[in-house]
């Protein structure tokens, strides 16, 4: 599915027809993918199975992308194909337009050293390095000098809220906690990409909730560009900008997650947006009408354009009718009428 | 893969056809007793391989090495060069360890030598042991560590054990980390793995006398060469773990390493060894267990110590002296034991310190040196200090050797009714009976029950090894050796796996059961050998109480270990039928235990098999004799060709067991994958 509403000057990353197999007959499926000539009758009878399939993305710069989908999708290993983790069969994945897959080896460990950082599911701690010289690896590993590594891995610690425990073993660590050292170490070297493979999806409900926010607070301080991984559509909704979300191995609709509950592209997306609070979701830009000029006295407050309708609807009070809606910079650019937005809510 | 064997004609189910495995067995079973009967006048070369054709491999062998010896050169440096310099990287190491636990460093050659520096004195070195075993396991593991070393000291024993510890100091590491590095190269390169997986396979199974005649050969009789022999020993197994372990790093830290740009050599010191320590660290208590088992057949090729202890006692038939050395092997054998596992735990469990400075953060390592210093100190004012004084040495070596004979000077003749009943009875009808079969026959059975076991594959393998086995000219002793471990395999389980169903269940039986395994297990099985040699004299009898004697372990512990992990659910829902405790145990404890219980039968015949060499020192005349000739005549080729006839049997046996087990699993579904591969 081509992402045409990005121009890709200002993508990060960009997959263009991402295949990746797995199996005896990975090879040849792979150079039919990247020639073009793959078949969907020759993808049946084969004995490799495809985790990505014909995937194109753009990511942009400062944007929280996620992938969702369910074990088994594809996503984890289409992460990893945008880090060259796991090596795709077919396709491209340009990173500031260089294409990693050109890349030899040590100009690959040279992008991975300065300009990417990854979160995993299970924490990946090193067992036998205390919380510091966890959080330090990554700048021991380019050589950094002892004092200059530890201070910087000291600031990421105070980042994430660690102070007082950075001569603590992992194992001394609750699950919250192990993750957090795991984000201070991604975050060490300053990438300009941030891979989070499911981050969250290890820990207790509690904790996930509370992990989200301090991952939304991270994100407004830092504004990385990330990639982030998920299984949770709520999670999904919650945190990107723009959610991509995949079904054996393709992706089957890309949007924001406005865009995604509003009009789900398949039956299968609709599954998940089912449950979802619209009013959560949905923008304020989404169900203004153009603004007519007239400041009515039933007009009882103005909102931003970017809030959601479930932020907005207290403001109406008990008889207001119309808020004025306002942009980024502050003038108006049309109103909401109570009537949308009580329709909306009605809607659950 | 593998052709169509019964396991998949079941799966496939041809109903009404005849089951093919049924009419193949019966054509097999005709086969053979056409050629039992028949052979002999017929086609004699089905029935014994006519030694004029047999390949003079052995001689082959002998003159390679002869010319390896004498002649190779790699261009730069000759062949004996190169094994003189490994003697020498061994041996200086050595040297050196010697002087500081047993000898001191001295000055000058033979009688003149002066000694520079004494010994660290007996008590400088339980007090070192001590505060490692307090470090690793608390005060605990350091009680442990003063009564085995105590009992050391007591008996007598301190110089012999200095001297076995000296050459354990030194073969470890080597052993250790020789390991990693092959276990690291075979995960690197798939190649490389798939290039020694075999011969890992033949080293743990080819009997350890084999390929000490070669290193005998290479380099010489002595302490250098008893340690390369207990290195190349305890490597394989070193290298299996660390394959294991480095495989099972967790793919998130090897995705973590690759993210953090590591290259080829950060990622395996910075990531992949540390990240499977715990698991190295097994391989490691591995590498010391096994190295104090070769202590006494390592001093049949010079080393001197503990095991030349055991040897000489076991020459003299001094039995308390040999029982003496031997329970000093095991005390040095479970303090090392415990005291690795203790730090291997210790690594996996470390917690962080918050405290400064050098003597607050290792509290443990100052001490060890005070204790040092002060040991030194005290043994300069207090001579008992330094050297323990014999007069304060015990013994009860008399009382054992008073008590053999006591038995002997009044059981004399039931220890010789019965052991007469079972040899005339059971032993020579059945040696008898395996030594009258054609090879061609045994073959084609072992064929065709690696076939229905598993596959064409095992059936060619089993075929294969077993004409290689006549081929070279040893059929009778490889029959020999079949009777002789197939009897004890039978005894020994007939006691161990009763006495495993009896302990399963009572975990207080269990435990005292536990401990005298554990015990048997590392006493060294020439311990074994000389009580009974003075009871029942050399023979095929004694050697077969020593071999039951040793096997016995596998059969209890893996008895019990399958009925303690039958699923406690299954066997209420048996009670719940109305199941006696017998039905209960017969139709479904047994039943589901069978796997586990096969795999102690696998255990209880390579252990026979091992113990099977060592037996020869009691005249059997089998393929463990024939490895035991070769090596006091230092002939290489005759105890290679011998040591491989003992690893072709012990192979053919564990795959044959191991499918029938997997078959097993597969059946109960146990496993995931199915018996047919």
């Amino acid at each position: 599915m081509p992402d045409t509403e990005a121009p890709e000057a200002a993508a990060k990353l960009v997959c263009r027809s991402v295949w990746k197999f797995f199996g005896p007959d990975a090879e040849r499926l792979g150079k039919a993918a990247d020639a073009g000539t793959l078949r969907s009758d020759q993808l049946a009878g084969a004995t490799a199975v495809a985790a990505v399939r014909d995937v194109s993305l753009s990511i942009r710069e400062g944007e929280c992308f996620v992938i969702m989908g369910l074990s088994g999708s594809g996503k984890s290993t289409l992460v990893r194909c945008m880090s060259r983790l796991v090596e795709p069969s077919a396709g491209e994945i340009l990173f500031d337009g260089e294409n990693l897959l050109a890349a030899s080896d040590r100009r690959m460990i040279e992008i991975r050293r300065r300009h990417m950082g990854m979160v995993f599911q299970n924490f990946a701690l090193l067992p036998h390095l205390t919380v510091l010289g966890n959080v330090a690896f990554p700048l021991e590993v380019q050589g950094v000098a002892r004092a200059r590594r530890e201070a910087r891995a000291m600031e990421m610690i105070g980042l994430v809220g660690l102070s007082g425990r950075e001569h603590f073993f992992p194992r001394e660590l609750s699950g919250g906690q192990q993750q957090r050292v795991g984000i201070a170490r991604s975050l060490a070297v300053e990438p300009d990409l941030w891979f989070l493979d499911e981050p969250f999806s290890a820990l207790d409900p509690l904790i996930r909730r509370e992990m989200q926010d301090e991952f939304m607070r991270l994100q407004s301080v830092l504004k990385k560009t990330i990639v982030f991984i998920t299984h949770d559509f709520d999670e999904a909704i919650r945190l990107g900008d723009r959610i991509a979300i995949m079904k054996d191995g393709a992706v089957v609709q890309v949007g924001t997650p406005e865009e995604i509950v509003l009009a789900p592209a398949t039956d299968y997306v609709s599954e998940f947006t089912r449950n979802v609070t619209r009013a959560k979701v949905v923008k304020v830009a989404a169900l203004s009408s153009p603004a007519d000029g007239t400041t009515g006295g039933d007009t009882v407050g103005e909102v931003s354009d970017r809030a959601t309708i479930a932020e907005a609807a207290p403001l109406f009070g008990q008889a207001g009718t119309r808020l004025l809606v306002k942009d980024r910079d502050g003038s108006i650019v049309g109103v909401l009428e109570r009537e949308r937005v009580s329709a909306m809510m009605m809607q659950g | 893969m593998a052709a169509l064997g019964p396991a998949q004609t079941a799966r496939t189910g041809w109903p009404g056809a005849p089951s093919l495995g049924l009419l193949v067995w019966c054509v097999a079973l005709v086969v053979f007793a056409l050629l039992w009967a028949y052979a002999g006048t017929l086609a004699p070369w089905a029935q014994e391989w006519p030694r004029a054709w047999t390949p003079r491999v052995a001689a082959t062998i002998s003159t390679f090495m002869r010319w390896l010896v004498d002649e190779a050169s790699f261009g730069l440096f000759t062949f004996i060069e190169f094994t003189r310099f490994l003697s020498a990287m061994v041996e200086a190491p050595y040297r050196f360890v010697l002087s500081i636990l047993s000898t001191g460093f001295l000055s000058g050659q033979g009688s003149q030598a002066v000694q520079i520096a004494p010994p660290v004195s007996w008590a400088g070195v339980i007090g070192v042991f001590v505060i490692a075993a307090h470090a690793a396991g608390g005060r605990k593991l350091a009680l442990l560590a003063v009564v085995c070393l105590g009992f050391i000291l007591l008996f007598g024993q301190w110089a012999s054990a200095m001297v076995t510890l000296a050459s354990i100091v030194v073969a470890v590491p080597i052993g250790a980390v020789g390991g990693l590095l092959l276990g690291i190269a075979a995960v690197r390169w798939r190649g490389f793995e798939r290039a020694i997986s075999p011969v890992l396979d033949l080293m743990q199974t080819i009997p350890i006398f084999a390929y000490l005649v070669p290193i005998l050969f290479l380099f010489g009789f002595g302490p250098v060469a008893a340690i390369l022999a207990t290195i190349i020993y305890a490597m394989p197994p070193m290298t299996r773990i660390a394959i294991v372990a480095l495989r099972g790093v967790a793919p998130e830290i090897r995705d973590l390493g690759r993210m953090t740009g590591c290259t080829r050599r950060q990622m395996t010191w910075r990531v992949m060894v540390p990240a499977a320590m715990p698991g190295l660290m097994v391989g490691v208590n591995q590498v010391i267990m096994l190295s104090l088992n070769m202590v006494i057949i390592a001093s049949m090729i010079g080393a001197g110590g503990l095991g030349f202890d055991v040897l000489s006692a076991l020459r003299r038939l001094d039995f308390g002296a040999g029982l003496e050395a031997g329970v000093a092997i095991v005390a040095l054998a479970v303090l090392l034991d415990r005291t690795s596992q203790a730090f291997a735990r210790r690594t996996v469990q470390r917690a962080h310190a918050d405290g400064a400075g050098i003597l607050a953060r290792h509290p443990h390592l100052a001490a060890g040196t005070a204790v040092l210093v002060a040991s030194f100190l005290a043994g300069l004012v207090a001579p008992p200090l330094a050297r323990w004084p014999q007069a304060w040495e015990l013994s009860t070596g008399t009382f054992w050797s008073e008590l053999v004979r006591w038995i002997n000077v009044n059981f004399f003749d039931e220890l010789e009714a019965v052991k007469n009943a079972l040899l005339l009875n059971v032993l020579i009808p059945f040696k008898r009976f395996l030594l009258g079969l054609p090879w061609l026959g045994v073959a084609l059975l072992g064929g065709v029950a690696g076939w229905a076991l598993s596959g064409f594959r095992l059936a060619a393998l089993v075929v294969v090894l077993s004409t290689l086995i006549a081929v070279s000219g040893l059929w009778d002793q490889a029959m020999t050796t079949i009777y002789l471990c197939g009897i004890s395999v039978v005894f020994a389980l007939m006691i161990g796996v009763p006495i495993g169903v009896w302990s399963a269940d009572r975990p207080a039986v269990w435990r005292v059961v536990q401990g005298v395994i554990d015990t048997l297990q590392t006493l060294p099985s020439f311990v074994y050998l000389m009580p009974v040699v003075m009871l029942f004299r050399v023979g095929d009898f004694t050697a077969m109480i020593a071999i039951v004697a040793y096997a016995l372990a596998p059969a209890i512990r893996y008895t019990a270990h399958g009925l303690q992990q039958v699923d406690p659910r299954l066997i209420e829902a048996g009670r719940a039928a109305g199941c006696t405790p017998f039905q209960l145990l017969v139709k479904i404890r047994l039943k589901l235990a069978l796997p586990e219980i096969m795999l102690g039968v696998n255990q209880t015949i390579m252990l026979a098999l091992s113990m099977l060499v060592i037996t020869a020192l009691v005249g059997t005349r089998d393929l463990g004799q024939e490895v035991y000739i070769a090596l006091t005549k230092a002939d290489t080729g005759r105890g290679i060709v011998a040591g491989l006839a003992v690893a072709f049997i012990a192979i053919i046996a564990d795959r044959l067991i191991s499918a029938g087990a997997a078959r097993a699993r597969a059946r109960l579904g146990l496993s995931a994958e199915g018996g047919g591969r």
